[in-house]
């Protein structure tokens, strides 16, 4: 069941941004949506794009069903969702690193364990007492439902993350790029995929209190992948890819305040339209 | 300088399979050196135990007088590739860069990202790709992306040059225009290069000698002394023949059957 937000808030859209915000951060539920939205959206954003260059957009795909079953089973024994999904996705992870590097774009066998996995947290929801809004909200997210405690956990791997990053930087480019020089040039490529792995592993947790378990690929690789087409440089993407994540959460959130449809669809949604507006632009005439 | 690269009853292979064995070679500075060989013959598994990728089976391998190790800078290497993936958009300068930094952790500041791209940018104009560098690699042809390639391997500054088929798939005039370009380049700089090719033909007018891989078995010398039916022959174990024409190009004939006999 997700909660309609135009039904708790009697303020009508009046064309004062400001003023709309200002009302809207009244709730501290917005509050923490805007707060959490902002963050999973530069992580995604950031992370997104190395998922595009790698070609493991569904290996991320994948890895967040991993983290639908983790998060049940942690629903069902009583623990924040939040934990068992990180345990599950940086284990799916884990393994896919560890088992080799073609292995991430093996997409018959990531198929196969991705419905498996899908199943395992079926079972686990039903299972649990609070079937059907425990489903919804980890299948298609539930951004405003997150507590104070999940901002900062949230924020904590967010900040993680970016770090991380921020240090493998050249290596992770590198070996994205042009895995075979890279490896010839002294860098451990299953060191870096292990370490990437484990990157998309956290960033998916996060993102799936927001945009939920079946629509990851909004956040993780459709900024991302609309960022590629518009620039050829690693930094400008990323950065383009980070403000597209941006843009489209918070356009998401600002338009179910006003509108009885989920913030997911929203999000979607406007992340679809910018990715269909890169699309038509022609490629030559979108050269940096 | 002395020798940059020493062989001595080298073997390449795995714990029960041996893929080459009893290679004796020596690279000196600045030669230009041909690796000529079937598919499968065990070529590029050469270049990885160069890299340091791969260790020896047995014997031994000396490059740059020590045994090799990963990530050597004075080693430029381009591998083989299909083609660049025609989604990943990556503007040609920017993958030059990587050459020269690729290998560090973190982030280049912007003091030094402005020297990397200005080392790139000498970089692609060595390899006469300056108008090149803005544009996306994906939207290039397949020899401006090999062009490409190699001033990535320039950006090191190496003194040898691995070259993995950078010939595949380019037309003739392509492939002739690429290899006297690796080969100004190299004199310019004094840097020995080895350069794997299927066909002897293109690389004629530019090898001082060749490495030929056949049958589990190494030759290497004067490309006069190498290619000619009696060595080819025994490399193979089987009756092969080199013929001349009038402008000099070589044809080898019965390899296909000899390579057909042995499996």
């Amino acid at each position: 069941m997700l909660r309609s937000l135009a039904v708790i808030s009697n303020t009508a859209f009046s064309w004062n941004i400001a003023q709309d915000l200002r009302s809207m951060w009244q709730y501290a539920f917005m509050q923490h949506a805007f707060e959490a939205g902002t963050i999973v959206a530069i992580v995604a954003g950031v992370v997104g794009y190395f998922v595009v260059i790698r070609r493991l957009s569904f290996a991320a795909h994948a890895l967040s069903h991993v983290g639908f079953a983790g998060a049940a089973g942690a629903a069902l024994i009583g623990v924040n969702p939040i934990y068992g999904l990180l345990a599950f996705t940086s284990g799916g992870g884990l393994a896919m690193a560890a088992l080799g590097r073609k292995a991430a774009s093996r997409d018959v066998q990531i198929g196969t364990v991705l419905a498996f996995m899908l199943g395992l947290g079926v079972l686990f929801i039903s299972l649990y007492k609070g079937y059907a809004t425990e489903a919804y909200s980890l299948l298609f997210g539930e951004i405003l439902g997150i507590s104070s405690t999940d901002v900062y956990i949230t924020l904590i791997a967010g900040i993680l993350i970016l770090i991380a990053t921020l240090l493998l930087y050249r290596r992770l480019l590198f070996t994205s790029l042009d895995e075979d020089v890279a490896e010839a040039r002294g860098i451990s490529i299953l060191g870096m995929s292990i370490c990437f792995m484990l990157l998309i592993a956290v960033a998916t947790s996060i993102a799936i209190q927001v945009v939920g378990v079946l629509l990851i690929f909004a956040l993780m690789v459709t900024p991302a992948a609309a960022a590629q087409r518009i620039s050829g440089r690693p930094l400008q993407g990323i950065t383009i890819s980070v403000i597209i994540s941006l843009v489209v959460s918070w356009i998401g959130l600002f338009v179910s305040y006003y509108v009885a449809y989920p913030v997911s669809f929203f999000i979607v949604s406007a992340a679809f339209a910018v990715y269909l507006a890169t699309r038509l632009i022609p490629q030559r005439a979108a050269r940096s | 300088m002395s020798e940059l690269i020493r062989a001595e009853n080298l073997s390449a292979g795995f714990k029960f399979k041996t893929i080459w064995h009893n290679a004796n070679f020596v690279v000196e500075p600045g030669e230009f050196i041909g690796l000529l060989g079937a598919n499968g013959a065990g070529k590029t598994t050469l270049f990885r135990l160069l890299l340091g990728i791969e260790q020896p089976f047995s014997g031994s391998l000396l490059v740059f007088s020590k045994p090799p190790e990963r990530g050597n800078p004075r080693i430029g290497y381009v591998p083989q590739r299909r083609s660049i993936d025609s989604e990943t958009k990556i503007q040609a300068l920017e993958y030059v860069r990587l050459g020269t930094y690729g290998n560090n952790w973190g982030f280049s500041s912007p003091a030094k990202a402005t020297r990397e791209r200005h080392q790139a940018l000498k970089s692609l104009e060595q390899v006469d790709a300056l108008n090149l560098a803005y544009k996306p690699l994906n939207e290039l042809s397949g020899g401006e992306q090999q062009r490409i390639f190699l001033a990535q391997a320039l950006a090191g500054k190496p003194d040898l040059l691995l070259l993995d088929e950078p010939l595949a798939n380019l037309d003739i005039r392509r492939e002739s225009e690429l290899i006297k370009l690796v080969q100004s380049v190299a004199k310019l700089h004094n840097m020995a290069v080895i350069l794997i090719a299927h066909d002897i033909n293109p690389l004629l007018p530019v090898v001082e000698r060749i490495i030929y891989i056949a049958n589990g078995k190494i030759a290497s010398g004067k490309v006069d002394e190498v290619v000619t039916s009696s060595s080819l022959s025994a490399l193979y174990d089987a009756p092969i023949e080199v013929l001349r024409d009038s402008r000099g190009r070589l044809a080898v004939l019965g390899v296909e059957e000899a390579m057909h006999h042995a499996s």
